[in-house]
């Protein structure tokens, strides 16, 4: 019998804008007109200035670890521009803070957050999000199951979850791929294929040539896109959504970018990172290329990035004091949530702050003089 | 806890100590491999394994991909065909994935097999917390494990026990989970004896003796419970066992002084309701039983989710709380 191919498949690679700002005429159709651009590059600067404080708020003992989101949020942005606010439901992990900025997350969360606070997960009623997700390739699965739903009740809604390359070693990320695509739901997967997971490079994580490719297995569509490339980020991810939402099922994006920063403010990337392959990515960053393409559409000036800049750092300061300004939360908050409605031995905790039955009961049989002495005598 | 002066100490730190017995066990062993995420040019992300990769290469100190069900299961794998693995799960959050591996294969290969197939692998895994850290470094899961036939759970708390009781497990036949209190992993420095040396699992040791109270504890809250107990009277004399292992227990050192002093508190981090102390207590109940003069007394995390930084000292049983039921559990 001769052999025969059963199956051909090919990876696109889709840049609009590249590194200097120029525009690729025949590509930029159906992507965003300049007053977008602007909009959005403005949002991207006030987003950059708030990771670059929450770097400082932990340097200064003021906050706990972050990982910085510097250089990514072409990635953030542009896919969750091209979602509805409000109806689509976005699923992330914790290096797209801009994405969750934009579908209404009010920015001190995010602080909240990494202050070792669970009210920075308390997502405000009407946003539609999940919080940061801090084990590996596990939210996947979720945001299958939000699109698996919205599919059943026929809603016209879509997800989208981001995770790392790092995530797509996960047995959950292959899991959520095959059930996603088995039951053909509404869900874009967003992979941020920074080049890192801590202190492994993307080659020694996979030997897949692409992330993108992954998909492949599961006969979704899928792209590659320059990820630090707003245009191009936000035209395939609305080809996506618009597909998903007609009941297309899903779709996978691998958004080629990079960590600028550590890994998180508890990495020293310098152990094993060389600084010059950091020094070629910042010129790739997505605020450069912007910025010299709203310049030379004369839609931008030094003068008119002095006072955003003066404006982020307003907004910005705002929302540290916000965060700052919100107290410790209460000791019965760690009992409050357990259940819907508390059980005895938790209202016992709860209570006396014991997990002893002494220090729960000083009036248990037999304990007269610890009785006494609870009492104070 | 003794943190102030540790750069003035001698000696070294509990992520010295384990990175020399690992140093030891892998120039002793060729069979020895460690495999983990970010293990290797890193050197992990506390340092355990820091320049275990340039002495032993890449091929001995693996970085492998971010999957924890896949560094388990090959380790396994890798046991199963006769090699020493030591594979490291960054974070106590993240056994989750590898859960599955290490109690549905790990542990029950030996009985299965009746003896065919057995699985020498000792996994790493930093625990507790006091740290700051974000949601799911803080987690307490041994008493999981020690539920679990067939593994030994181990959670030594001091440089010269860690080392000890690792080259132990590393030579294990079976597998052993070995708990890292991250707490302590650099609070002080103590002289730990250069050559290579073991401490037999499943033996507890005596801190401090004493007659009037038991305390048993492990892990980093044997320094809560010590500065609990410098908090005590002078005329009170507690002995205080670090339980050091957790499964096998150590039945005789618990009995023996329980038999002594008629009370004891246990205390852990863990939440209280079917943590480990639930079992020490009823061993107690059941070896000590007219020897008892006041309730055996657990002081342990809240039956909660492991809070936020926020309030995790709220939640981490203190030496206030410890000092307390102590003085309770005496004038019973
Ligand atoms: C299940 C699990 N394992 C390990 C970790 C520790 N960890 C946190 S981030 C990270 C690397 C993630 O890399 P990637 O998915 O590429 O995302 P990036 O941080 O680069 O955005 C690791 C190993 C974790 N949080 N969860
Ligand atoms: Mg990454």
């Amino acid at each position: 019998m001769p052999r025969k191919s059963v199956y051909k498949a090919e990876i696109e690679h889709i840049q609009v804008m590249d590194e200097n700002g120029v525009i690729d005429a025949a590509q930029s159709r159906n992507t965003l007109s300049d007053e977008e651009i602007l909009e959005l590059f403005k949002f991207m600067q006030q987003c950059r200035q708030l990771d670059e404080i929450a770097f400082k708020l932990q340097r200064s003992g003021r906050m706990g670890t972050y990982p910085q989101n510097k250089g990514q949020e072409a990635a953030a942005i542009g896919t969750a521009y091209a979602a509805k606010k409000g109806q689509d439901f976005l699923v992330p992990c914790y290096r797209e803070n801009a994405a969750l900025f934009m579908h209404g997350l009010p920015m001190h969360y995010v602080l909240l957050h990494w202050m070792g606070d669970e009210r920075g997960n308390q997502i405000p009623e009407g946003v539609q999000q999940l919080p940061l997700c801090i084990p590996i390739g596990t939210q996947m699965l979720h945001a299958t199951g939000i699109a698996w739903a919205f599919k059943m009740r026929k809603e016209p809604k879509v997800a989208l979850t981001y995770f790392g390359d790092g995530a797509t070693s996960e047995g959950d990320f292959h899991e959520a791929m095959n059930f996603a695509s088995v039951f053909q739901v509404p869900l874009v997967f967003i992979c941020q294929n920074n080049q890192w997971a801590i202190s492994v490079p993307r080659e020694s994580q996979m030997r897949s040539k692409t992330v993108a490719q992954k998909a492949l297995a599961y006969d979704m569509p899928t792209y590659q896109v320059d990820g630090n490339d707003l245009l191009a980020v936000y035209k395939i991810a609305k080809e996506c959504v618009d597909r998903a939402r007609g009941g297309g099922g899903p779709s996978f994006i691998e958004a080629v970018t990079y960590r600028l920063a550590d890994h998180t403010t508890a990495d020293d990337a310098r152990r094993y990172r060389d600084p010059k392959e950091v020094d070629m990515w910042l010129g790739r960053d997505p605020l450069i290329r912007l910025r010299k393409y709203l310049e030379t559409k004369d839609l931008w000036d030094e003068t008119k990035q002095k006072t955003h800049e003066e404006k982020c750092k307003a907004i910005v300061s705002e929302v540290v004091k916000t965060a700052e300004g919100i107290e410790k939360p209460s000791f019965d908050d760690i009992f409050d949530y357990t259940f819907a409605a508390i059980n005895p031995e938790l209202e016992r905790q709860k209570r006396t702050a014991r997990t002893s039955s002494l220090g729960q009961d000083p009036t248990q049989v037999g304990l007269t003089a610890a009785a006494e002495m609870a009492n104070g005598k | 806890m003794p943190r102030t002066d540790v750069m003035k100490q001698k000696g070294l730190t509990l992520v010295d100590a384990i990175n020399e017995a690992l140093e030891q066990e892998m120039t002793r062993d060729e069979r020895v491999v460690i495999l983990g995420e970010d293990v290797g040019a890193n050197g992990g992300v506390f340092r355990v394994t820091e320049g275990l990769q340039k002495i032993f290469g890449k091929d001995r100190v693996i970085d492998t991909p971010l999957a924890e069900s896949g560094i388990m299961g090959t380790a396994i794998g890798l046991a199963m065909a006769g090699m020493r693995p030591i594979p490291e799960i960054q974070f106590d959050g993240f056994l989750g994935p590898a859960y599955d591996q290490l109690t549905n294969h790990a542990a029950r290969y030996r009985t299965r097999t009746r003896g065919a197939i057995t699985i020498p692998l000792t996994v790493r895994v930093p625990v507790g917390g006091g740290i700051h850290a974000p949601e799911l470094h803080s987690d307490s899961p041994e008493a999981i494990y020690a539920h679990t036939p067939g593994l030994k759970v181990v959670m030594p708390c001091t440089p010269v026990d860690a080392k000890g009781l690792l080259t132990a497990a590393i030579r294990d036949p079976d597998p052993v989970v070995f708990f890292e209190p991250k707490r302590v992993y650099r609070s002080f420095r103590e002289e730990v004896p250069e050559e290579e040396y073991t401490i037999p699992i499943g033996h507890a040791k005596v801190v401090s003796e004493g007659t009037d109270l038991t305390v048993v504890t492990w892990g980093a809250s044997v320094f809560e419970c010590l500065a609990a107990i410098d908090k005590l009277p002078e005329d009170v004399s507690i002995e205080l066992i670090d339980l050091r292992t957790i499964y096998p227990i150590d039945l005789d050192t618990i009995v023996q002084s329980v038999q002594k002093t008629g009370r004891c508190v246990i205390v852990h981090e863990a939440p209280k309701t079917s943590g480990f102390g639930a079992e020490i207590s009823s061993l107690i109940q059941e070896h000590c039983f007219l020897y008892l003069k006041a309730p055996v007394q657990r002081v342990a995390g809240f039956d909660t989710v492991m809070p936020y930084y926020k309030l995790e000292l709220d939640y981490l049983p203190d030496a206030k709380r410890i000092a307390e039921s102590v003085t309770q559990t005496l004038a019973y």
